[in-house]
């Protein structure tokens, strides 16, 4: 066992026992901060592999985004004791069958595939190269999606500045 | 007191002599963490005093003065305090976030310090990222801050979280785009590289006016984003008796009120590293025999010395402004500071682009 193994089940076992404690759980507020803990032992993964850059984007833009927005609008929706129905039996069996199928779907397919290792060699995990692709014009460059995703925030930031008006125009 | 490298590297290489692999890196970790804790904690007690002194003058009062020559060991007969003190436990809260938000909060800090050059060699880790690194970290506190406040089933406590959490998130705004402005200058966000890129003069002197404005919207964003006055409409005594912290005791509050002051310094260490020349010292164009004076100061008292300077400033806003209104203080930083930011960007990457900077 060498240490960085070690780390690497520590922060499986994390991600693993707190992604069913976030589904489980009845209270809503507590299954988001459960899934604040999935999403942040995920960016211990993408340490570990030595993405930094991946890891700090999912630190920000996942817990410290997402999950504040998730929790703001349970600040202004729900109360302490309130707590989600237990669901019916009907329903929980309906699920869990679901989810079996689901999860045994997946674990065939896992288990035929058969992964070969890349041949190519690694890219950089520099920030400078990742910011050089992200606005390169060339054929592997991401100049035009990171455009047209702005166009995309554009339209939902008029949309939701329309909807939240009180006068209809 | 000059160069740590070759003392850390001494630790390093004797526990890898002398260890296996495993064990020296866990017993590294373990000093290095026992290191940041020890100076989180001694420094978070000096920052409550410095506070409490400066706050003093600036009222004409003498500031805590019995307990050690100057009332220098008041903190600490504080923290003693707070350590007896009963924990209250709340019949109708939830006891499992009420218990989990203090840890949040001061963990999001405590992190934070690793990445911050203290000295030359002086760095628990030189990450290629490192202040997307801090600004991701700090991000996480105000979770801590926005579930104690729920947790806490009180109705202050959730308008303090409310009002701390919009605060937050428009505030990281500024905060990110003013550094963004340092960062196209120094063309990397790695702590290392952006001081070594102000060798020959720090960056609020080379980047010209622009340079300067970004560290004025950094000091009011950052300010702002340790929910300090005249941005503390979060916690609020005289409206909100406390706000997101109302119902926490002992220990616990101690926990808000040490990262507060922590994350005052990380906003001060921020601004030092990446404005004001981090560890180096300060020198001016071709004056041989001054700089060589200058250069007999060793790195350490250099830092410390911005920061405080950058903490005494924060401080001083606190005690001389008067609190905002929640209006006030969205329409300041949406109608004003980012605006101002976004054009300040634009100039700065022109500036950058034409080589004009020095």
């Amino acid at each position: 066992m060498t240490g960085p193994k070690i780390i690497f089940f520590i922060l499986a076992a994390a991600i693993v026992v707190f992604s069913i404690l976030s589904i489980f759980s009845r209270r809503i507020l507590r299954a988001a901060i459960y899934l604040l803990f999935v999403l942040v032992a995920m960016a211990g993964l993408y340490y570990m592999m030595n993405f930094q850059f991946l890891a700090a984007v999912q630190l920000m833009l996942y817990a410290g985004g997402i999950v504040v927005l998730i929790i703001f609008s349970i600040l202004l929706t729900s109360q302490i004791d309130s707590k989600l129905q237990a669901p019916k039996g009907s329903h929980l069996l309906a699920g869990g069958i679901t989810a079996i199928a689901g999860i045994a779907l997946s674990a065939i397919t896992i288990l035929q595939f058969t992964f070969k290792p890349s041949q190519e060699n690694a890219v950089g995990t520099d920030m400078r190269t990742i910011g050089l692709q992200l606005m390169n014009t060339d054929v592997q460059g991401y100049a035009l999606p990171f455009e047209v995703i702005s166009v995309l925030l554009l339209a939902a930031l008029v949309g939701s500045i329309f909807i939240a008006q009180k006068k209809k125009v | 007191m000059y160069d740590f490298t070759p003392f850390i590297e001494s630790i390093t290489s004797y526990l890898n002599e002398n260890l296996s692999p495993f064990w020296a890196g866990l017993i590294s970790m373990v000093l290095l963490g026992v290191g940041i804790l020890l100076f989180y904690a001694v420094l978070g007690l000096y920052l409550v005093y410095a506070e409490r002194k400066i706050c003093a003058r600036m009222q004409n009062r003498m500031g805590p003065n019995r307990v050690g020559p100057g009332g220098i060991f008041q903190t600490i007969a504080d923290l003693i305090k707070l350590l007896l003190k009963e924990l209250i436990y709340i019949r109708n809260a939830d006891s499992l976030l009420f218990n989990i938000a203090p840890f949040i909060v001061i963990v999001a800090s405590i992190m934070a310090i690793g990445a911050i050059p203290f000295a030359k060699g002086l760095q628990a880790v030189d990450l290629n990222i490192g202040v997307l690194y801090i600004l991701a970290i700090s991000s996480m506190g105000v979770i801590g801050i926005l579930i104690a406040g729920w947790a806490s089933n009180s109705k202050y406590s959730v308008i303090g979280a409310m009002r701390s959490g919009a605060q937050v998130i428009s505030y990281e705004l500024s905060v990110g785009l003013a550094l963004l402005g340092i960062i196209t200058f120094a063309g990397s966000m790695q702590f290392s590289e952006i001081i070594a890129s102000q060798e020959d003069g720090w960056w609020i002197f080379k980047g010209h006016i622009p340079a300067m404005i970004a560290f004025v919207i950094f000091l009011i964003a950052g300010t702002a984003e340790t929910n300090r006055g005249p941005f503390d409409l979060a916690e609020a005594e005289s409206e909100l008796t406390a706000g997101f912290h109302t119902e926490y005791s002992g220990i616990k509050f101690a926990f808000f009120f040490l990262a507060e002051y922590m994350n005052m310094f990380i906003i001060a260490a921020v601004a030092t590293t990446l404005w004001l020349g981090g560890w180096l010292p300060f020198h001016l164009f071709r004056w041989g025999a001054f700089n060589t004076v200058m250069d007999f100061i060793p790195p350490v008292f250099w830092f410390f010395g911005k920061a405080a300077f950058v903490i005494y400033l924060m401080m001083w806003f606190k005690w001389t402004f008067p609190r905002l209104r929640i209006d006030q203080l969205l329409a300041l930083e949406w109608k004003y500071l980012l605006p101002i930011n976004l054009m300040n960007l634009i100039l700065i990457a022109f500036l950058t682009l034409m080589k004009w900077h020095f």
